[in-house]
């Protein structure tokens, strides 16, 4: 605790900003523990969904429904973002927040674009295929599964604004570069989960 | 406000407290009133409604608002004294986390007056718990309560890992921290991998109930079975959520009261993490019943058979532990040993429940009732009983009056076994849970008095204790630092009550049982393991309270968006969620503040530290 801006007592950063204090390695570590309960979070998402994603209840099934190419440009633009937040960081490490900033704000837009595919994919379902969350178990556990990952992409993309927002305020520094950090750990995660969402719930229907 | 605006982990400990304290007394009204009613047979004191709303109250209450915010308290009152810290990893979060427990086990005994409390059992199996059987707004008071006390919960499960991990004194290995530091790590790491479970499983039977979802609904292709399995899945680890720190507050008691180290502790360390992990690995043996066929039922009745060894390790090794010792009967060391016998009864009848054969004829029994009873009360409740007398001093600076405290013991333990040994044999001669009577000349009608009688005693055991507290506050402040004169850790090594910055200097830790080291080798007290300096502390902020009470009022809004009002302002409120949508503004203003207004805590000078 006593230590916590010694980083900038010259105007210099360390190596890693975001684990130069206590308070920033506990930040990053409990990030990881948090991680882990998202893990079961989705995992039990993901349970229920294999469990529930035959009950179509005669409406549409997945196979019925999907459209591929949509949702691998989905697919390409999340994990697209996912590479460019890993520039972010680097750029962190380098101590150039202007790089940081661009790179975070690319990150953004990359999630936004997909966040707004996302939503005309669940227009569609509920618009023309009459696909809603009451239709059967399985349409139940699809909007809750997908939209589950949804929100914590919106959750991602207004949390990484805010922080870009701190950035250009306060600087990076030392207090700013472990929330920096963990967000960019949030990002890969929800990645990690699309990738799951692609195989288990998108592809798996097609042909399973 | 002070107490509103708190991060300091004692003071949230004492919050804990008070507020588990109230829910406890609640959830104990409600069992008197279940026991009333089953007092003779064809009673009419209670109907059916109610009584099936008091036992789902009371099991709730009591697991989720009573019991665990006790042991929340415990932790937050000991664990960073008996690492030698000075408060846990994230003082704000712990303050969210108390402050969210709080409003949602408010949300949760909302519904007494809001138009009826849940009454599909705490378990809240479907399809009793969806709209068709339980239509008033019970349940959904039940899972929106219950997912925003549990937010609390996880919370403060991640912030006693971070601490631990990361904020042990120096010299203080894994394997030097004491018995019930390891507990609540262990139990937090349950926490972490339990809870988003049932987060899920709430956000499931809301959606069911309030978005008219079909996970649970056979008619829309959903599955009922599905609901049990999320449920316990994680709820039986909640189980051990339960016990474990209960084992930790014994593992501490009777070495003390022993003047010994605990017999084998390394092989406790390894049970508890043992019992943890296999937790995880039983909870189908609450489905036996459910039809998953011999295979499955086989598979989970062996590996909750296993859960018994390492439980045995443990209760060999406190007696051990007190073999040999000089032992001293004071009140905490009273409800430890009282603690053995009685949770190794409930073990045995877990035993017996866990072969899947015998489980036909058990379920849901007074059998049943009386096995988890023996566990959970003659178990954990005895041991929080051990530690709030044993920790009492520490926490508030006062002992509490042994003489009373002795009388607490005796009527609570022969209350406890008066009420819920003899429902073992009421459960074998075939008496059902959850029913509201029985019919006479059954040969229940005297056990059952039995049974109310002995739980008004140990309500009268509740109220001396009560007492105790009540008077013993009114004296002045009189706890030595070592009251009890055997303290063997390092929160025996600073005054009580503790100063806001726990620890002058972080204690330099030389072995197991650091203080009691120390004693051995002749010392007055620990090597310190840094100069005095000034101390950061943070800073007290309203933010977690404002953050739960948006919460709060996210989840009401919630919960009626699909209702007809009287008045069209009301209806166009909640029905276009904008009492939703304005709950969570006020939740993500305050994360927005939390995250733009810097804080830079306060620090104690060296000269201020020397002048106390």
């Amino acid at each position: 605790m006593t230590t916590a801006h010694a980083g900038s007592v010259d105007g210099t950063l360390p190596h890693e900003p975001e684990k130069a204090t206590l308070e920033g390695r506990n930040k990053v570590l409990a990030f990881w523990l948090f991680l882990g309960g998202e893990a079961v979070l989705f995992g039990t998402l993901f349970a229920t969904f294999l469990a529930l994603r035959n009950q179509t209840n005669e409406g549409p099934s997945a196979n019925e429904l999907f459209h591929l190419p949509l949702v691998a440009a989905a697919t390409f633009l999340l994990l697209a973002s996912s590479l460019t937040s890993v520039f972010a960081i680097q750029a962190m490490h380098r101590g150039n927040a202007t790089r940081l900033r661009n790179w975070l704000l690319i990150t953004v837009v990359l999630g936004l674009s997909f966040l707004i595919l996302e939503i005309y994919e669940f227009s569609v379902y509920i618009r023309h295929e009459e696909f809603g969350m009451t239709t059967s178990a399985f349409s139940s556990a699809f909007y809750t599964l997908v939209g589950f990952h949804g929100a914590h992409v919106a959750f991602g993309i207004l949390w990484i604004s805010v922080l870009i927002g701190q950035l250009m305020y306060k600087g990076l520094t030392v207090v700013t570069a472990p929330k920096i950090y963990v967000s960019a750990m949030y990002w890969h995660f929800i990645d990690v989960v699309w990738v799951f969402i692609f195989t288990v719930v998108y592809l798996l229907g097609k042909v399973g | 406000m002070d107490w509103i605006t708190t991060v300091d982990h004692k003071k949230i400990a004492i919050l804990y407290l008070w507020a588990g304290g109230i829910f406890f007394g609640i959830g104990g009204l409600e069992a008197i009133l279940i026991r009333i009613q089953l007092i003779k047979p064809m009673n009419t004191f209670l109907d059916a409604q109610t009584f099936n709303e008091l036992i789902t109250m009371h099991g709730t209450t009591m697991i989720f608002l009573g019991v665990m915010p006790v042991i929340f308290a415990l932790m937050n009152a000991v664990i960073p004294l008996q690492i030698g810290a000075r408060d846990v990893a994230f003082p704000f979060l712990n303050a969210l986390g108390f402050w969210t427990f709080l409003f949602g086990g408010i949300l949760l005994n909302l519904s007494w007056v809001m138009g009826g409390a849940p009454d599909a059992g705490w378990t809240a199996y479907t399809p009793l718990s969806s709209t068709s059987y339980s239509a008033t707004h019970g349940v959904d008071f039940y899972t929106i309560g219950l997912q925003i006390a549990g937010l609390g919960t996880l919370i403060g499960g991640i912030n006693f890992l971070a601490t631990i991990i990361t904020m042990r004194a120096p010299g203080m290995s894994f394997m030097r921290m004491p018995m019930f530091a390891w507990a609540t790590f262990i139990t937090s790491a349950i926490i972490l991998f339990a809870f988003p479970a049932i987060t899920v499983g709430l956000v499931l039977l809301t959606f069911d109930r309030i978005l008219e979802a079909k996970f649970f609904d056979v008619a829309g292709g959903g599955n009922p079975v599905l609901w049990q399995h999320i449920f316990w899945i994680f709820g039986h680890p909640e189980v051990y959520i339960l016990i474990l720190p209960a084992f930790g507050v014994i593992s501490e008691v009777i070495p003390t009261f022993s003047r010994k180290r605990l017999f084998g502790y390394s092989s406790m360390v390894f049970a508890t993490i043992l019992i943890a992990f296999l937790g995880f690995m039983v909870w189908a043996h609450h489905m036996f019943t459910t039809g998953l066929g011999p295979v499955a039922n086989a598979l989970f009745s062996v590996s909750t058979m296993l859960i018994a060894i390492p439980t045995g390790i443990k209760i060999f090794n406190w007696l051990f532990t007190m073999w040999g010792g000089q032992v001293r009967f004071t009140t905490p060391n009273l409800f430890a040993a009282g603690f053995i016998p009685t949770f190794t009864m409930g073990g045995v009848t877990g035993v017996m429940l866990a072969s899947a054969p015998a489980d036909f004829q058990f379920h849901d029994t007074y059998f049943v009732v009386a096995h988890f009873h023996y566990v959970i009360v003659g178990g954990l409740v005895l041991g929080l009983f051990a530690g709030l007398h044993y920790w009492w001093p520490k926490m508030f600076g006062r002992m509490l009056s042994e003489r009373l405290g002795k009388w607490t013991f005796w009527t609570f333990i022969i209350g406890f076994h008066l009420t819920f040994f003899v429902q073992h044999f009421l459960g074998l001669m075939g008496m059902q849970r959850r029913v509201f009577t029985y019919l006479p000349n059954q040969q229940f009608d005297t056990l059952n008095l039995v049974s109310t009688v002995g739980a008004m005693l140990m309500g009268v055991g509740m109220i001396i204790f009560l007492a105790n507290i009540f008077l013993t506050s009114r004296r002045p402040l009189d706890a030595a630092d070592d009251p009890w004169e055997d303290g063997r850790t390092l929160e025996w090594t600073i005054p009580s009550p503790p100063p806001e910055y726990n620890f002058k200097q972080t204690p330099l830790v030389r072995g197991l049982d650091a203080f009691w080291k120390e004693k051995m080798a002749g010392h007055k007290g620990m090597t310190p393991s840094e100069p005095v300096g000034p101390i950061h502390m943070p800073s007290a902020t309203i933010l977690p309270f404002l953050m739960s009470v948006g919460i709060f009022i996210a989840g009401l809004g919630f919960m009626f968006s699909r209702d007809e009002f009287g008045s069209d302002i009301m209806s166009f409120l909640f029905n276009n969620y904008i009492v939703t949508a304005l709950g969570l503004l006020i939740t993500f203003g305050s994360m927005l503040l939390r995250s733009l207004i810097d804080d830079h805590g306060w620090h104690i000078e060296p000269e201020e530290l020397e002048g106390r």
